[in-house]
């Protein structure tokens, strides 16, 4: 496929995909105000895949829409990070009983901080279009960034189980961020050609943003891993299934319907 | 479940054609900051708003709705209280 393309898939489905995670919230937040502001968090993401994946499939030219591209494609097709994939009840051995706030709000955390540094590059991309989309998100994100550096604050100097949560979502996600920086051929054709960034080069700022927040919070960096996720080559967790799943499911049902 | 209810603040939002803050209602965080926060989400996100202020509820002193008749009800038959007795010269506008 074409690296470009690849690229804005990406971005797009990892958006989509934080999307229609943190949309499971909805109706089910720890307070009314947090429902709110979590379902709003969602529909920003929802609104970055449409932009990212429109203007992939008008680069692809093969008359595929955001729409097809959400909904049509399976799993090996997705290449969202696998950070955003991962349940929002963690992913230790029996914890799918319910889903964790602390999990959400660091997976959060972790993805917007990298965000934060990717829309900033990318605002120099040569693709103007992305350039546009980038300058866009950059706000969002921002409040993003915002929203879940105060909940991770509050969570690490509040209550022991609520500490011992983060921590351990801390932990748990960490090892998944190594995706975010690894290179790729994807990664360094649209580097050289001007269009993308290398996510090395997004490493320093992430660590900065990560290492004030949680020493803020007073929680425990762990040790640097070489675990390494590959959901943005296609090869997912087996939670991306079930994700598609539902989110699929009508638009299969009945295609082309509109609403 | 936490038992304990998070205390309650009053919002006040200022839209972008308005002078002045106004109460638009209410919502439960555990303190300024993340009172402001909510306030942006719950109050402010079909571009009601520029600007957010939020007062805890408890720090509000009303006036006692028994007191009605003697507090507000006199002023009913002081028409004259009104300016709308006076001719305005030509030259006032946006009265």
């Amino acid at each position: 496929m074409n690296p470009h393309i690849d690229y804005l898939l990406r971005l797009g489905d990892s958006s989509l995909v934080m999307g229609q995670r943190l949309s499971e919230w909805t109706g089910h937040g720890p307070v009314l105000e947090e429902d709110i502001a979590m379902t709003n968090i969602a529909l920003d993401f929802v609104g970055q895949a449409r932009m990212l994946l429109t203007h992939a499939g008008k680069l692809e030219g093969a008359g595929r829409d955001e729409d097809a591209l959400a909904y049509f494609r399976d799993t090996r097709a997705y290449r969202n990070f696998t950070l955003c994939e991962l349940p929002n009840s963690g992913i230790e051995k029996g914890s799918g009983d319910g889903a964790c706030y602390a999990f959400t709000v660091m997976r959060n955390l972790l993805y917007c901080a990298w965000q934060a540094q990717l829309w900033a590059a990318l605002a120099e991309s040569k693709d103007t279009e992305l350039a546009a989309i980038a300058a866009k998100s950059a706000k969002e994100t921002a409040y993003h960034l915002r929203h879940a550096s105060d909940w991770v604050v509050r969570f690490g100097d509040g209550t022991e189980q609520s500490r011992a949560r983060a921590q351990r979502a801390l932990e748990q996600l960490l090892p998944y961020t190594n995706e975010l920086f690894s290179s790729d051929p994807v990664e360094e054709a649209v580097a050289i050609a001007g269009i993308g960034v290398r996510g090395a080069d997004l490493k320093a700022g992430f660590d900065h943003l990560i290492g004030a927040v949680q020493e803020e919070a007073g929680l425990a960096l762990p040790a640097a891993c070489g675990f390494q996720s590959t959901g943005k080559n296609g090869m997912h967790s087996e939670h991306l299934d079930f994700l598609l799943t539902e989110m699929q499911s009508l638009a299969r049902a009945h295609p082309g319907a509109q609403w | 479940m936490n038992e304990i209810e998070w205390p309650l603040w009053e919002v006040f939002i200022r839209s972008k054609q308005g002078l002045d803050h106004r109460h638009v209602g209410s919502l439960h965080a555990t303190d300024a900051r993340q009172a402001v926060q909510m306030a942006r989400d719950v109050y402010t996100r079909r571009m009601e708003g520029v600007s957010i202020w939020v007062v805890p509820s408890n720090l509000i002193s009303a006036s006692d709705p028994d007191d009605k008749a003697e507090m507000f009800d006199p002023m009913a038959d002081k028409v004259y209280r009104h300016p709308t007795f006076y001719k305005l010269p030509r030259e006032v506008e946006h009265m």
